[in-house]
């Protein structure tokens, strides 16, 4: 009776749904239970959650998406909900479902006050995010993806520090702007799919055998893509990112850096590329991205040497990371795409470490002020040999996490795009210009303030919660292929979509031609309503030539 | 055994009136029992009529349910017996019972005349029923003056309050200007077409008999009337002061009911009357649609008064409504009523909560009034959440559904723009719907005896629970509640086809 049902086919929905059930739990403890309910709840998830490694088996289906299940939902919107994995959502449901219960437990002596609200959003948003990484259903996907601002919301609004209403609500709207739009393009691909398919769907598998043409992808393709680069967040719509980084409590700061902005990049990898890739390869949107994510890089590594606030100066790390992944991806070469994704990996794992170090030492001297500091390496050599190790993780020493990411992304970067990738690579070297004088600032001048003196070095509690992250950077660090053998085939399937999908005729065929790669898209007013509309449809994907002429 | 009603003899008009028909009955017995057993001296009569109001809703709806029983054979007598209709009907039924549950405790604590508020919304939702029910200009016009007389009475019931009766005469006035526009409107198609019935009307359209210039003018007067009645900008003028004015309870009927009235009867002179001459009147409804939405979105954004701030909302909701009418095919109009009657428990369910929050008067109804209310009243503030986030149109309420289900059929249209716009402006109304709850959950309660002790009274809670249920069930397992509407939809335009087969 048992192997009847079997890890494989219950595994996903229950890590989707048991966060809720966490919910309800907490809900019904008192107060003072709280955290310890939400943590348990959190950890039984990830435990669970482990046996995805094994269940997830790279060598068969070429990369596809296994474990998967459908069930309708809205029958006659055609609207399922359906679930699967691939070797690029395994990591990110890992990532999530492993910072978690670090991330609530890192939370216990900082959330005094309304622990219950708490503990249940911070389930909630579980939910949400583990959602947006399963699903394989754009309206089932949306409803996630919309899901996780809520909880957000009010945890910075509530828990948050002082300006925690400004960056709450700027949060919102930022995210809310982007997403919205995307949801009319996820509607107008409906509407096609309902034309040129002959039903209606909003399945990921039924749209990517949607033909469009190239004016429509270009489109659509600015939609998801803005919806997407808010969330990342890309240069330049990433100054919703230090507001709510800051303000945040540091649990979510945490959830925020390592969980939310992997939903915008997951977003590139999972929907963007494969949806429409003539867009995707078009030379002058390849560009803008590409130019976009080395200007992050550079910039926010600028901003962030400046920084007297540490909370801040981390944030703006984080800007500086998604850069990499944006120039990764966008190189459209395996190396970039698996450095993209790597990098992912890595900064979830570094900087959610970061954001937690940060929090113990706000918890010590309530500042986050560098100048405050100063010296703490003898009083507290533990917290500063992992703040140390992490610092140098992040900014990507060899033999961490760090490094095998922007590694790979540069790379990939560098086959395809040599002058970009040159230029990224000083964000290297701006990385360790501004995280290695904070490290210096805090914990290796003088010990000259008194304040400092008395600060105390690790419990017991954090030492729990530190130690698998900083075992994880060295083990990544040092030993990454298990995780590039299993984002691999996914990877290159992906690839292969991008640039033999009959989609991406349209680009190639154009450069068979001899038109050249200048071939900008036309916007033919089309009067029907008397206001121009994204564009008439052929009957079959080569068609899409024509618009281009 | 089924029904069938050819309209043959007058009988069979009281068959297919017979909700209405029930409920005008009701309605005299509620008057009559306010005034002949000193109502007024005894809280629990009063509270007695209320109930007694939702008991003759009930029957009306269980008249509406058995209609379904009944088929009407052709489709150009002045009543129609179609989905569309009965689909309707609930919409209304369900607005004036949530309005009658949500009034009962504060009609008692404002000691308002129990018989006439109750008799005249019951009344009112008549006429309402006459709207969407019409297959005739004049009887449209009818529904219209019921509806709109009984509410002006409503909206200056509390004898108390100077605001209420500056509401009631604003409404009035502007109420009696728009009227004239829409019989004139009326006026002049007749004059073109040769008749009111709205399938001569479009016959006459169709087969090109009916006289352009007159036509031209009478259509834009009856959108002009109706604007009015839906509350699009520019017509809106009346809306914030009569919304804020008025009675809560009645600003809860009236911006549940009066809209659903009018935007059904619109949407059926609109799409039949007048299909065949689509391209002459799309722009005027696509530029009411923009105004509605960018300005109310816009003026909402600077509201302290969370009533007034719902006022401003419910203009920017006619605007999104207002995508159906341009849209003007079977999705929309599914949408429409899907969206309307999601509507009603949302928005009926935050007036309740500012009801509430007043302590059944018109208090408290600044936006820091709402500070620390959620922590203070734990259920009260999630569920005013929950309604805030639906209006809003979040994913996981209905108000969601709704907005995808009215941008489906934008979409089916090409309405890329217009779908744009709505999105956009929907970024806007976050701001304004998030801020109260900013006030509820962010800020601390100004003092220690703030939202202590508040009264919420058994039928408003009952109400309030139904809304959060319907709402949440909508926006999670939405199929049913569409699929019917879909049917709905299907039997406005399968009665339209069966006419020009007929001709």
């Amino acid at each position: 009776m048992l192997d009847m049902v079997s890890y494989s086919d219950w595994i996903l929905h229950a890590l989707l749904w048991l966060p809720l059930a966490g919910l309800a739990h907490v809900l019904w403890t008192p107060a003072e239970h709280a955290k310890t309910v939400a943590f348990r709840w959190s950890l039984l998830v990830f435990v669970l959650s482990i046996g995805l490694w094994w269940a997830y088996d790279p060598a068969v289906g070429q990369g596809g998406f296994q474990l998967e299940s459908t069930r309708p939902w809205i029958a006659a919107w055609g609207v399922s909900y359906s679930l699967g994995l691939d070797g690029i959502s395994l990591f990110m449901v890992m990532l999530t479902t492993f910072t978690a219960p670090l991330a609530i437990l890192g939370s216990f002596n900082y959330i005094k006050n309304r622990q219950k609200a708490f503990y249940a959003l911070m389930l909630l948003f579980q939910t949400g995010v583990v959602g947006v990484f399963l699903a394989t259903d754009l309206l089932l996907f949306y409803v996630f993806f919309e899901l996780t601002l809520v909880p957000m919301y009010f945890i910075i609004g509530v828990w948050g520090g002082e300006r925690r209403i400004y960056a709450a609500i700027k949060f919102f709207l930022f995210t809310a702007v982007g997403s919205l739009l995307m949801l009319v393009a996820i509607l107008y691909l409906h509407q096609r799919a309902e034309t040129l398919l002959g039903a209606a769907t909003f399945s990921y598998a039924d749209l990517l055998r949607l033909p469009l043409t190239l004016k429509e992808q270009l489109w659509l393709f600015g939609a998801f893509a803005l919806a997407f680069s808010i969330k990342v967040p890309i240069f330049p719509f990433h100054t919703w990112l230090p507001d709510a980084h800051v303000e945040a409590p540091t649990p979510g700061s945490v959830v925020l850096a390592a969980i939310l902005l992997k939903m915008g990049t997951y977003g590139f990898l999972r929907f963007l590329l494969p949806l429409f890739p003539a867009a995707s390869q078009h030379p002058t949107v390849v560009a803008v991205m590409l130019t976009l994510g080395v200007i992050g890089i550079i910039y926010a590594a600028l901003v962030a040497a400046v920084q007297p606030d540490a909370k801040k100066l981390v944030a703006y790390t984080s800007v500086a990371h998604m850069g990499f992944v944006v120039i990764g991806i966008f190189a459209l070469t395996t190396n970039g795409l698996q450095g993209g994704l790597f990098v992912m990996i890595s900064h979830g794992i570094s900087t959610g470490a970061l954001f937690l170090l940060l929090g113990m030492l706000y918890e010590r001297r309530h500042t986050r002020l560098i100048e405050d500091f100063g010296g703490l390496g003898r009083v507290a050599p533990m917290l500063a040999t992992a703040f140390v190790i992490t610092g140098l993780a992040s900014i990507g020493l060899p033999g961490t996490s760090g490094f095998v990411g922007e590694f790979l992304a540069l790379l990939g970067t560098f086959e395809t795009h040599p002058l970009v990738a040159i230029f990224a690579t000083t964000g290297v070297v701006f990385a360790a210009y501004y995280m290695l004088p904070m490290l210096q600032r805090i914990f290796f001048n003088e010990l000259d303030k008194e304040e400092n003196v008395a600060v105390e070095d690790l419990s017991r509690r954090e030492i729990v919660i530190l130690a698998p992250l900083i075992a994880l950077m060295i083990v990544i660090g040092v030993y990454p292929a298990p995780f590039l053998e299993r984002m691999e085939p996914s990877v290159q399937a992906l690839l292969e979509r991008v640039e033999q999908s009959p989609n991406s005729v349209l680009r190639l065929g154009v450069d068979e031609l001899g038109l050249g790669v200048s071939a900008a898209p036309v916007i033919i007013p089309d009067e029907s309503n008397g206001f121009p509309v994204m564009g008439e449809m052929g009957d079959g994907p080569p068609r899409g030539l024509m618009a281009v002429r | 055994m089924t029904m069938h009603l050819d309209f043959s003899s007058q009988g069979h008009y009281l068959i297919a009136l017979l909700p209405e028909l029930v409920l005008s009955a009701w309605a005299m017995v509620v008057l009559v029992a306010g005034v002949s057993k000193r109502m007024h001296t005894s809280p629990d009569r009063v509270t007695d009529l209320g109930w007694l109001s939702l008991l003759g809703i009930l029957v009306a709806a269980l008249a509406n349910g058995w209609l379904y029983g009944v088929t009407e054979v052709g489709s150009s007598a002045m009543v129609a017996v179609d989905g569309f209709r009965l689909y309707a009907n609930w919409i209304l039924l369900t607005a004036a019972g949530m309005s009658v549950m949500v009034s009962i405790g504060y009609v008692e604590k404002q000691k308002l005349q129990a018989g006439e508020f109750y008799g005249l919304l019951l009344l009112s939702t008549v006429g309402m029923m006459f709207m969407v029910s019409a297959r005739d200009l004049i009887v449209i016009f009818l529904g219209l003056e019921v509806m709109s007389i009984a509410v002006y009475a409503m909206t200056a019931m509390n004898r108390r309050d100077r605001k209420s009766a500056e509401a009631g005469l604003k409404y009035f006035l502007l109420g009696a200007f728009s009227t004239g526009f829409f019989l004139y409107g009326i006026a002049l198609t007749y004059g073109a077409a040769g008749s009111t019935n709205i399938a001569a009307i479009a016959a006459a359209i169709g087969d090109g008999s009916a006289h352009t210039g007159l036509l031209g003018f009478g259509v834009a007067l009856l959108a002009i009337g109706f604007a009015f009645k839906v509350s699009a900008v520019p017509f809106h003028m009346w809306t914030p002061d009569v919304y804020e004015g008025a009675p809560t309870p009645v600003t809860a009927f009236m911006s549940a009911g009066v809209k659903a009235a009018a935007f059904v009867a619109f949407l059926r002179v609109f799409s039949i009357a007048f299909d065949g001459v689509y391209a002459q009147w799309w722009a005027i409804i696509w530029w009411l649609a923009v105004l509605s939405m960018v300005g109310a979105n816009l003026i909402a954004l600077v509201q302290v008064n969370v009533k007034r701030m719902l006022a401003y909302s419910s203009i920017a909701h006619a605007g999104y409504l207002l995508l159906a009418i341009v849209s003007n095919n079977g999705t929309a109009t599914a949408g429409l009523l899907f969206y309307l009657f999601v509507y009603t428990f949302m928005n009926i369910g935050a007036l309740a909560i500012v009801m509430t929050v007043g302590g059944q008067a018109e208090r408290n109804q600044r936006i820091d009034d709402y500070a620390g209310l959620g922590w203070r009243q734990p259920m009260l503030g999630i569920f005013m959440t929950i309604f805030l986030l639906s209006l809003a149109g979040f994913p996981g309420t209905g108000g969601f559904i709704g907005k995808i289900f009215l941008l489906q059929g934008a979409m089916d249209a090409n309405l890329v723009y217009l779908s744009t716009i709505l999105v956009l402006t929907t970024v806007l109304s976050y701001w304004y719907y998030l801020r109260v709850a900013w006030f509820m959950w962010m800020c601390e309660a100004p003092d220690a005896d703030a939202h202590v002790g508040l009264a919420v009274p058994v039928p408003l809670r009952l109400a309030l629970i139904v809304g959060v249920a319907v709402v949440l069930y909508t926006g999670i397992f939405p199929g049913s509640a569409l699929e019917l509407a879909q049917a709905a939809a299907e039997s406005l335009t399968s009665g339209g086809f069966l006419l020009l087969g007929a001709l």
